[in-house]
């Protein structure tokens, strides 16, 4: 094959499948603008004839859009820092402090991650029952407070320190928590931005859960919104296009700004433990 | 260095959440799976009684059950190998040396991957629209009749597998593209002075050299397909006639709308021991064919 050929194949396959993937989000971005029922015709329209922010309006208005908004943020940024905090000092430990059976309970932490989360979900609901956490912020928060997979993503990272740092520091007299605040934590900045980003998206996207622990609609996050909207206004797909937008637009942008964070970790996370 | 009793103050938070949170509730788990918790027991814990193994019995007895376990299993077929592919294809054109603008295809193939599943499930819903949908809009271009895409029982799933391919094939495609940049360029130079033709590169020196790479891949897949849930819960409420109802559905409606703690928790065992059985013969076969 003619190599000028092969680059025209090469980059028009990239293109068509880039087209394949943004062609949906486009689509939504589109139709959000439409006004109402100008969707539903054929052929269907691609560029809405009038442009209109009314959807929004009304979801923000009539739908409390702006509470749920709030929910997620609020929500998705607290499990986002405190997992990040425990995730931290556990992956630090596990990585450079000595202590009896590390190898062995980090390794039990590693086999754990083969049983789904959905397993616990029944008797977690129980228990944050009696807690009387269901159907608060808590309950969807609490649980998700340290992961063993940001457990595992530190330690890769931490294990990169050298232990010279660490045990110069000793012989000047400083304390552990010293040591981790002043010496460890400016070291580790790289993962802790991939971490934070991580958790965050997770949480922001997480549906099963959130589904199961918040039973009032004033907690709801915007996928459970969204799922829910779906179900009573079907027929309006600007509107819920206008939804779509609002719940997939934070994490969008926020993916775009740090992508380079958000895959190192993702490699990072996966290679063979 | 000396054991630092600071060591276990470091740990205490993160084990303390893992532990109250994860290993307490799934070791209850299988407590919950031997009784007949219900809205009964619910109401008043003396009205919970052991059951023993009955839960799992009456499952095993139950067509829904069935069905269940095989609608996921039909989603894990074909979406695990249609996923693969499509990471692998993109990741190749990725990697290619003829490919331009990289780092803007890199971010448009990997934009689905950090969507939320439940927008763009809705997204795909109007799509998929069997009057107003663009996909049968442009299949009625080329002659295609209208098809009923999440109507139909036959189409319902397909149009679900579809869906999980293009909203997950980037993440597989970042792991894929590393794979692919750590095998020695000096390998494909060497195939090019003996002759080899393109094709044969990939087959004798990507594939194989990409093998572990691949193997942790579909392996990671498998155990995630197996979990479907949000997709069928808002693209089809797991309709038509029960066509899309996976084992995570059928637990969430067992559990949370019915109350049936209990049978619920057998769903979810016998969940995770499928994908148990499933990941570890993978694994076997990956080992045995890497010996060979």
């Amino acid at each position: 094959m003619k190599p000028r050929l092969a680059g025209w194949l090469v980059n028009g396959a990239l293109a068509g499948c880039a087209v394949l993937a943004l062609l949906p989000l486009l689509w939504m971005l589109s139709v959000s603008f439409m006004a109402p029922g100008a969707a539903s015709a054929l052929p269907p329209p691609l560029w809405p004839a009038h442009a209109t922010l009314d959807n929004y309006r009304t979801l923000f208005a009539l739908n409390g859009m702006g509470r749920y908004l709030v929910n997620s943020l609020a929500v998705s940024s607290a499990i986002a820092l405190l997992a990040l905090a425990c995730n931290l000092m556990a992956g630090y430990a596990f990585a450079k402090l000595r202590f009896a059976g590390r190898e062995r309970l980090f390794q039990a932490l590693i086999g754990a991650l083969v049983i789904p989360a959905q397993v616990a979900m029944l008797p977690l609901f129980l228990l944050l029952k009696y807690m009387g956490l269901v159907n608060s912020y808590a309950g969807v928060i609490v649980p998700a407070m340290a992961t063993i997979f940001g457990i595992y993503l530190v330690r890769q990272y931490a294990r990169g320190v050298p232990d010279e740092l660490l045990e110069a520091a000793r012989i000047d007299g400083a304390g552990e928590w010293r040591i981790f605040v002043q010496i460890v934590l400016p070291l580790l900045k790289p993962v802790m931005v991939t971490l934070t980003i991580f958790t965050f998206l997770a949480a922001w996207n997480d549906f099963m859960w959130p589904l199961i622990v918040l039973t009032g609609q004033e907690h709801y996050t915007l996928p459970l919104a969204l799922a829910s909207l779906a179900r009573e206004h079907s027929e309006d797909s600007e509107l819920m296009m206008a939804g779509s937008v609002v719940t997939v637009l934070p994490v969008l942008a926020l993916f775009l700004a740090l992508q380079r964070h958000y895959l190192q970790g993702l490699l990072l996370g996966s290679v063979k433990g | 260095m000396k054991p630092s009793p600071t060591a276990w103050l470091f740990l205490t938070p993160a084990l303390l959440v893992l532990g109250v949170f994860f290993v307490l509730p799934v070791i209850a788990a299988l407590g919950l799976s031997l009784t007949d918790y219900d809205l009964y027991a619910l109401a008043n814990v003396h009205n919970l009684r052991f059951v023993g193994l009955r839960n799992y019995w009456e499952l095993l007895q139950r067509p829904l059950f069935w069905a269940a376990l095989g609608h996921t299993f039909y989603f894990v077929l074909v979406g695990v190998p249609l996923s693969i592919a499509a990471s692998l294809g993109s990741a190749l054109l990725l990697n290619s040396p003829l490919a331009r603008m990289r780092a803007f295809f890199r971010t448009a193939l990997f934009a689905p991957v950090v969507t939320t599943v439940v927008a763009v499930a809705v997204i795909w819903r109007y799509l998929f629209d069997t009057k107003y949908g663009l996909v049968n809009y442009a299949l009625a271009a080329i002659g295609v009749h209208p098809v009923d895409w999440l109507g139909d029982p036959h189409w319902a799933m397909p149009t679900i597998i579809a869906f999980a391919v293009w909203k997950n094939f980037g993440y597989n495609m970042i792991i894929l593209m590393a794979g692919l940049q750590a095998i020695p360029p000096e390998l494909y130079e060497a195939a090019r002075i003996d002759g080899a033709s393109a094709p044969r590169q990939f087959w004798h020196i990507t594939l194989p050299m990409l093998r572990p790479t691949l193997v942790m891949v579909m392996i990671l897949t498998v155990a995630g397909y197996f979990q479907l849930f949000a997709e069928p819960y808002v693209m089809t409420e797991g309709g038509p006639l029960q066509s899309t109802v996976s084992v995570l559905y059928l637990m969430y409606e067992e559990g949370f709308k019915w109350w049936n703690l209990g049978t619920a928790s057998a769903v979810a065992f016998t969940l995770f021991l499928v994908i148990f059985m499933v990941t570890t013969l993978l694994l076997r076969l990956a080992r045995r064919g890497a010996g060979a």
